[in-house]
């Protein structure tokens, strides 16, 4: 075992989960996407997500001794460290577009922060993420631009209410503060106000955790220690 | 004995097991090969991490090595050292020849929207650049689509990353 900081360990999986069950998430569209492109962006997105929780993961294992794959499907799911926002299953187009932006604008402060790291591998590994999920906010945007102009704004606004405080509770200090403020620049006519509860907040775990998880590891607890 | 050029040469035949015009070293991905001995460690870096090209990579370059003689450990670099500037001039000009747009160079910042919808990305096939971003993602990680106007052919455009 290492003489580091259990907490930079604790960041890095923490950022690990978020993006193996977002990734998990994204991936649910795949086929059933409203148009082809889409379904065609959100599998991409769902594959580059789980590369970087796996990335995140191997250096979370080299750090404690651990397995990646160990991390990624071997824990109940009350040991995992993701934030209620990427376990929410969101079944209409809004709310996975609402989620969609706020999840890569709160995880670019979070990425700025873990890039600038004194742990150089760290460091290294959050530059080369920050490269690909610069695509992921572009996509983002530009399907932000598209619905907040006319009159599906209020249905984007609707999806981005239902789901902002979850959003809050993916960061917390001065890196929720930042992400509070870029919201609002943004999308000057949403209001980017109020504190999440407990039930936002990472270290809680909504009832939609559970059955993604027995999905994502059954095939991998059908056959234990097989090698793929 | 193998010498550190051997391999280079031989890394050089292996094809990116995606776009096999190209090589892993026209890609750029081989960041350093260091012999000692029968001992060859080569370090490499995967274009985007959610890469499902990385293993096969992997054990290409294990074989490329074995083919020489030489005991390899291949290992993985996952930190920012590769770009697609990395990409070799004749790696360029392979992508072209296969209808793939090379990547437009990567400047100090990150790409923008406004950048990706003007027209300074060039059609492979016939050079117009009167061209508009059909998706961002594309059938792999590392490629977008776009639609060539003048020639009415849509085309895959390598991600600048």
């Amino acid at each position: 075992m290492s003489a580091r900081a259990p907490s930079r360990t604790d960041a890095l999986l923490a950022a690990a989960d978020d993006e193996l069950i977002l990734g998990w998430r994204d991936s649910e569209w795949t086929g059933i996407a409203p148009s082809l492109e889409e379904d065609v962006a959100f599998s991409s997105i769902a594959q580059n997500e789980i590369g970087h929780a796996r990335a995140l993961y191997e250096l979370a294992a080299r750090e404690t001794g651990g397995d990646a794959d160990a991390l990624a499907f071997d824990r109940r799911p009350a040991d995992y460290c993701c934030c209620p926002l990427v376990e929410l299953r969101r079944l209409d187009w809004a709310d996975t577009i609402a989620r969609h932006w706020l999840y890569e604008t709160a995880d670019a402060v979070r990425i700025e922060a873990l890039a600038a790291s004194d742990w150089p591998e760290l460091a290294g590994l959050a530059r080369k993420i920050q490269r690909e999920e610069a695509y992921h906010r572009l996509h983002a945007d530009m399907w932000v631009d598209r619905l907040a102009g006319g009159e599906e704004r209020a249905r984007l606004g609707g999806a981005l209410e239902s789901t902002w405080l979850y959003a809050l509770g993916v960061l917390d200090g001065q890196l929720r503060e930042r992400f509070r403020e870029r919201v609002a620049a943004r999308l000057p006519w949403f209001e980017a106000a109020g504190e999440p509860g407990v039930e936002h907040t990472r270290g809680t775990h909504t009832a939609e955790l559970e059955p993604l998880w027995d999905e994502m590891t059954m095939v991998r607890r059908s056959v234990p220690g097989a090698q793929w | 004995m193998v010498t550190a050029e051997q391999v280079w040469a031989a890394l050089a035949e292996v094809p990116d097991p995606e776009i096999p015009v190209i090589s892993l070293v026209d890609l750029g991905v081989v960041r350093d090969v260091a012999v000692d001995g029968d001992r060859v460690t080569i370090e490499f870096t995967p274009t985007f991490l959610g890469c499902p090209a990385l293993d096969a990579m992997r054990v290409r370059m294990d074989e490329a090595v074995r083919s020489l003689g030489g005991d390899p450990d291949v290992r993985v670099v996952l930190d920012d050292s590769w770009s697609t500037d990395r990409i070799t001039p004749a790696g360029r000009a392979k992508l072209r020849e296969a209808g793939f747009a090379p990547p437009a160079p990567r400047e100090a910042g990150e790409p923008t929207l406004v950048q990706l919808q003007t027209g300074a990305f060039r059609c492979p096939y016939c050079g117009s650049s009167d061209t508009h971003l059909e998706n961002l993602f594309g059938p792999t990680p590392c490629r977008s689509i776009r639609y060539c106007d003048a020639c009415k052919q849509p085309f895959e455009q390598f991600k600048t990353i």
